[in-house]
Parts: C-alpha cells; structure tokens; sequence
C-alpha cells in the first residue's frame, strides 16, 4: 500500500496546485523538490510559477544583514572562547534562514526563537548585547519579548510551537492580524510538543508559520534517526497543514517561501509548514566536537553552497551590489562586532537580592524570609572582606 | 448583597458557578481543555458554560494535555485570561514540561516583562472508587516548582472564593479540586468571597493538639476532631487552603497554642507537603512543642486499586492513633526505640 502515495509524488509537477485537485491531501503536499530560485553560483534559475523574485531592495536588504550576522556569529563564537560567553550555538551556514525568515514579518508579528537563533533576534533588529544575555549569563531573556513581539530563546525542545500556536490564536481572537513564526530544528520534530504545537495550530486555524531548519543534525544524531518521512515537509498533511520545502542555503527561495507562507497565514488560512534544507557549518556549540560524528568532507561540500557568496554573486551580477557596497557592508559589520566586543567586554552588573524578583508577581512571605536571609549573608561577606 | 439567603448546594455547582461568573466579569476569560464544551467536563463542572457564553469563551481541545497547556501560555502571551481542565490528576503529567519549564518560569526569566496568568484545574486525590491513574494526589510536584501558585479547597464557598481569586490573580494557579467532595454538599452564599489566596483558616479551635490538613483530608481531619472528644482530646483543625503561598503565620499560632500537631494528607508521605508543613511547624514552633510534629498520610504506594483504597486512606483510627503518639506520657515512642542487639 506503500506505492499509492509514491507515485502522486512522483507524478507531481513542480507545481502542485494545479494538480488532481480531487484529492485533498495533495494541495497539503510539498513539492517534491526544494524549492529553488538561485543555483550554487548565485545564477537565477528560470522563474518558479508559485513564487514571484523578491525585490532587489529587499535582497540588497536580506544581504546586508547576512553578513552583518555572520560577522556577528563569528564574534560571538570568539566571545567565548575568551570566556565571555558561558556557551554559543553557531548559526554559520544557516544565515539565509536566520536572515530570511525575519525579513518575511512585521515588527508587529511574534517571533518565538530557540537557542539557535541569536543571529535571526539581532536581524530583528534586537540589541545583540541583550540577545547574548542568556549565554552570557547574567540573566535567562535580556530582551523585552513584550516590546519586541519576540519570545524568549527556547531550549526546551519544540515547546514553544505552542506557545506559538497560542499566541497567533490569542490574537487573532482579539481582531488582530499578528502572524506568528516559530523556528524549530529538525531534531525537534520528534518531540511530541511538536506533533501538538501543529495540530492545534491547524484545529484553531491559527496564523503560524513552522519553520522547520533541517540543518541534518541534532547535536550529534543524523536525520535519519529522527524520521523515516520523505522530507520533513511531509509531516504537515498528517495534520491538514500544507507545506513546502526550500534550499535553505537560498536565500533568495527562503525569503520567497517564507513571505508566500506568512501571506497565507495572515489571511486567515491557518498555519504553514516550512522545511528548509540547510547545514549546521560549526558544532552544536563550543563544547561541542563535530568530528566524532560527521567527516570533513561532508562539512567541505556544504561550503561550497554557501549562502552569502551566492547572494553576493547574483546581486553583483544583476548589477545591484558592487564593490563600493560590499565594502561599506563589511564595513558594518565590522563596526558592529567591534561595538558588541566592547560592551561585552564590560563585566555586567549581577544583583543577587535581583533572584528574588519576579519569582510572582508580589514576593510570598518564603520569599521575603529568604531574601532576608541572603541580604544578611551579603552584607557579612561584606563585612568579612573588609577586616581582611 | 448580604440579604442573600443561603443555599444548599455542592463543590461542583459552586465552582461551575464561579467559572460562570468569572466568564461574565471579565471577557479575557476563555475556559478550555477535554469535553468541557457540549458534555459540560466528565464532573460537570463546566456544564451550560457553553451554552451561555458560546464556543469562543468555552470550547474543547484536541486530547493533548501538554497542547493545552501549552496553548495557554500563548493566549496568555496575548492577554487572555485562560482557564483549563485537565480531566485527572494523572493525565495532566503531560503537561508538566510545559507547567515546570514555561507557566512557572516565564516571569522570572523575562524580569517580569512576560507573565502568563492563568488556571490550570486539576481534579486530583481519589476516595471515589477510581481506577488507577484517576486518584493520585500530584500536589507535592506543583508545589516543588517555584513561580507557582497552588490552591486547594475544601469547602463549597472556599471553592467558589479561591476558584474566582486564582482567575484574578497575576500569577498561574494551580487549582487542585479534591474530587471526592465535588458532590459534598453545604449552605452557601454566593458569590462567596472567603479570603485571599494565601491564608489558612482555623476550622475548630482546640486546646491539646492542632490538625493541620489541606484539601481532602480536612473533611478527616474534622471528623477526628469530633471523634476525639470521647477520648478526652480537644482537637483544632487548620485547613491550608493554599499550599503555595503557605500561610506560615496562621499555622504557627495555633500550634503555639496547643504544643501539638499532626499533619494529615492524603498524598503518600514520603518527600510530600506534609513532610514541609512538619518541617517548618517544628522549625518554628520547637519552643512550644510537647512532642516532635507527627504525619498521617497515605502509604508510600502507587495508588491502590479500588477494593483496597480504603487501607491506604489516611481515615479517623489513623488520625487518632498518630494524636495517641503525642508524647502525652513523656514516654519514648516505641515504635522508634533502636533495636536492641541479639533481640528476639
């Protein structure tokens, strides 16, 4: 019985909406090859019948802010290795999601991140240092989600899809058209909050868009340990949710699937899954190491679709960037890790009595006790420190 | 208002009716979970809601207890007020990665930029002939998570006054429902507004010894107390009511005065809120104690079958026989002597 669905994949078009619309399941079905707009060169490939070229404005756009968040992410990466940072999840390779992603929503849209995403919140326009917070340290969420439609960096695995699913229904139940865009990695996919974050998404109809990085490992485990689908894309018609698949290393395709998807989320379609192609470039973190679980090689033929020089490559050539541009981005960039190294250099201000704070909403009297107790103890630390 | 007659009525009505109210009063209120629309909750809890307020105040979910908790704290996010159901104790372990990592923690890690207000009702403890996985007394998880609060009536106008107080309040509650008094009946007024969430209140004053119970062992509790009398004990009853916040003051000062206390719980013992309410009463009290604060709870067990519930429910003769321990004679309890080498 397994062949049924094998050959209506096989016998789709590049385009799926036009086909066997009869079958209701098939309008959910991705694509049967990611979609693409640029090759590996940056050479435009022939036009997509679903999905119109992003303006060069907004290429220029997502360019400029993919180099200034790789830049970021090396600095970030260097931050701890002089010990700055606690720990720091490298998004290298997977700049055109991070990037992309961001670009497709409003400022006015919820974005709910996990720990992988500090390059997509400082794209947001997030101050980096307040992204870094949560590495660094000094506190779990440096930013204000409230202000910033952005929810804490999520570690707990594909929890925050619904979270996500909530939220989009929240407020379009209070007549507001927010979209909401929740990034999840492919590992996450297994997690049975996943399963739940789409299902209600899709029961409630709420505007979210999945955006799901299959950057083909979870720490060290291969995507074939998390799933036997064709693609993760797949997993979407399981729960009436259509779904596509993209080069993740496209920038051009990300931003183009991405604005198609929060289109069809804002208008009232319900949710859409997005599965991106990409790859991790660095280890999980810094503590991580890489080699005992893939080769050298695989990690080399990556490099090689590299989604900044593809970008670079395509707009030089449509004559939208040149060198004069490119210097003056990098430029940028190099101010902007130069400005984040300084002020993480600065030790932040740690209060301890601060741990008792926002624990509730008023402090209970247990609270209060030991917020006594830890004053007491301050202050004859203090006082020792000061007979020595 | 205060001409308002009292009525007969139970737990289950006075909570449906809070939820009714809270609904009316305020309409960031959505109530939600497993079977609460059409059938009204399999304890009826929610029946008429959505009759009267329609399926966008009142609805049901898809059968995932983590998706509905987790769902919630996304309504949250946006400014509602939600209310869910999670149909057993047992079935709500599901959502309790979403409870401990995200309902509990949002505020504190955002520096209270985020806050997630809502109820999550849980029908919890057992005493009703349940199958297993119906009955188990989940407190001690809830109440081991900082950021939470956790509440627990034990009379019909507590019901109503701590179920309208946890929607209102800024932070998520956890509202345990002891399932066996849901049908318990009483005169009531309502709306009732008892107390805030946070005081314990002295259920019978007593001079020799205090019973400091919460939820389904207060109506125990009681009925020791009564008992009791023919055995020349004058008991007090406290009854929590909220175990976080705990209202260490009020349970003090009773004990203070009768210099002896047992806590009853029907959880199992081990590692469980009765363990921390002995710890602080004795911590607290030590001066004005006659005898070290002694537990009655249910046994260190998965929870019983039905035919046999009732060897693990903490019931008067336990209550009375652990009151009898209370180092009356100044005499070592035997049952904690070391033993002694080479003894038969």
């Amino acid at each position: 019985m397994t062949t049924a669905p094998r050959a209506v994949r096989r016998a789709a078009p590049r385009s799926r909406r036009s086909a066997t619309p009869t079958d209701p399941a098939h309008a959910l079905l991705p694509a049967v090859e990611p979609v693409r707009m640029l090759d590996e060169t940056g050479s435009r490939l022939p036009a997509h019948p679903d999905y119109p070229e992003p303006s060069t404005a907004d290429l220029r756009e997502l360019y400029r802010r993919m180099v200034v968040g790789r830049r970021f992410d090396v600095q970030a990466t260097a931050l701890t290795k002089q010990g700055r940072l606690a720990v720091y999840p490298s998004s290298r390779g997977q700049e055109a999601c991070q990037v992309g992603a961001v670009l497709a929503v409003r400022d006015t849209d919820w974005v709910f991140p996990t720990y992988r995403e500090s390059m997509a919140l400082t794209a947001r326009g997030i101050d980096p240092v307040e992204v870094l917070t949560l590495l660094r340290g000094d506190w779990h969420c440096g930013y204000d989600p409230a202000a910033r439609h952005t929810a804490p960096q999520c570690t707990p695995l594909a929890t925050q899809t619904v979270h996500a699913a909530g939220l989009a229904y929240g407020e379009a139940y209070q007549g507001r058209d927010t979209v909401a865009l929740v990034f999840i990695g492919d590992g996450a996919t297994s997690e049975g909050d996943f399963h739940e974050g789409v299902n209600f998404a899709a029961v409630f109809k709420a505007p979210v868009v999945f955006f799901v990085q299959n950057n083909r490992y979870a720490i060290s485990v291969p995507l074939s340990r998390q799933t036997a689908a064709p693609s993760l894309a797949y997993k979407g018609v399981g729960y009436g949710v259509p779904a596509e698949q993209v080069d993740g290393n496209d920038p051009m395709a990300v931003l183009a699937v991405l604005t198609r998807a929060v289109a069809h989320a804002r208008a009232g379609n319900g949710p859409y899954l997005v599965e991106a192609h990409t790859y991790r470039m660095e280890a999980h973190t810094n503590a991580d190491d890489a080699s005992r679980y893939r080769d050298g090689a695989e990690v080399e033929a990556w490099r090689d679709r590299d989604p900044v020089t593809r970008l670079e490559a395509y707009l030089r050539g449509a004559g939208a960037l040149d060198d004069a541009a490119v210097a003056a981005i990098a430029a940028e960039a190099e101010a902007y890790a130069a400005d984040l190294r300084e002020r993480m250099n600065l030790a932040p201000a740690v209060d301890p009595l601060s741990l008792f704070d926002h624990v509730y909403a008023e402090p209970t009297p247990q609270l209060r006790e030991q917020r006594e107790q830890v004053r007491a103890e301050l202050a004859a630390a203090r006082d020792t420190e000061g007979d020595a | 208002m205060a001409d308002t007659p009292a009525v007969k009525t139970t737990m289950a009505k006075a909570l449906n009716a809070a939820l009714a109210d809270a609904l009316a009063a305020d309409d960031r209120v959505v109530v939600f979970g497993e079977d609460v629309g059409q059938l009204g909750g399999v304890f009826r809890i929610t029946d008429g809601l959505l009759a009267r307020f329609g399926d966008r105040r009142c609805f049901d979910t898809p059968l995932a207890e983590a998706g509905i908790v987790g769902f919630a704290v996304g309504l949250a996010m946006s400014g509602l007020r939600p209310v869910v159901e999670m149909q057993f104790d047992a079935f709500a372990y599901p959502a309790f990665e979403q409870i401990a990592s995200h309902v509990a923690k949002l505020r504190n890690r955002t520096r209270g930029r985020l806050s997630v207000p809502m109820v999550i009702r849980v029908p919890y403890a057992g005493g009703i002939g349940g199958v297993e996985h119906h009955c188990d007394s989940s407190e001690a998880y809830y109440a081991h998570t900082p950021g939470l609060k956790v509440v627990t009536p034990a009379t019909v106008s507590d019901a109503y006054s701590l179920l309208r107080a946890a929607i209102d309040d800024d932070d998520p509650v956890v509202f345990l429902e002891p399932k066996k008094l849901y049908f318990s009946s009483a005169e009531a007024v309502l709306p009732a507004r008892t107390e805030p969430i946070g005081r314990a209140v002295v259920r019978r004053a007593g001079r020799d010894a205090t019973l400091i119970a919460y939820g389904p062992a207060v109506p125990v509790a009681l009925e020791a107390a009564e008992a009791a009398r023919e055995e020349g004990w004058d008991l007090g009853v406290v009854d929590c009511r909220s175990i976080v916040p705990f209202d260490d003051a009020t349970v003090t000062a009773e004990v203070r005065r009768t210099g002896r206390a047992v806590v009853v719980t029907e959880a199992q013992g081990f590692a469980g809120v009765g363990a921390e309410i002995a710890a602080r009463v004795q911590e607290r009290c030590f001066h004005a104690l006659h005898a070290p604060v002694l537990r009655v709870s249910g046994l260190d067990i998965p929870y019983p079958p039905p035919m046999l519930e009732h060897t693990h429910l903490p019931g008067v003769d336990r209550v009375l026989d652990t009151v009898a321990r209370l180092q009356w004679d100044d005499q070592p309890d035997p049952r904690w002597l070391p033993r002694m080498e080479g003894a038969a």
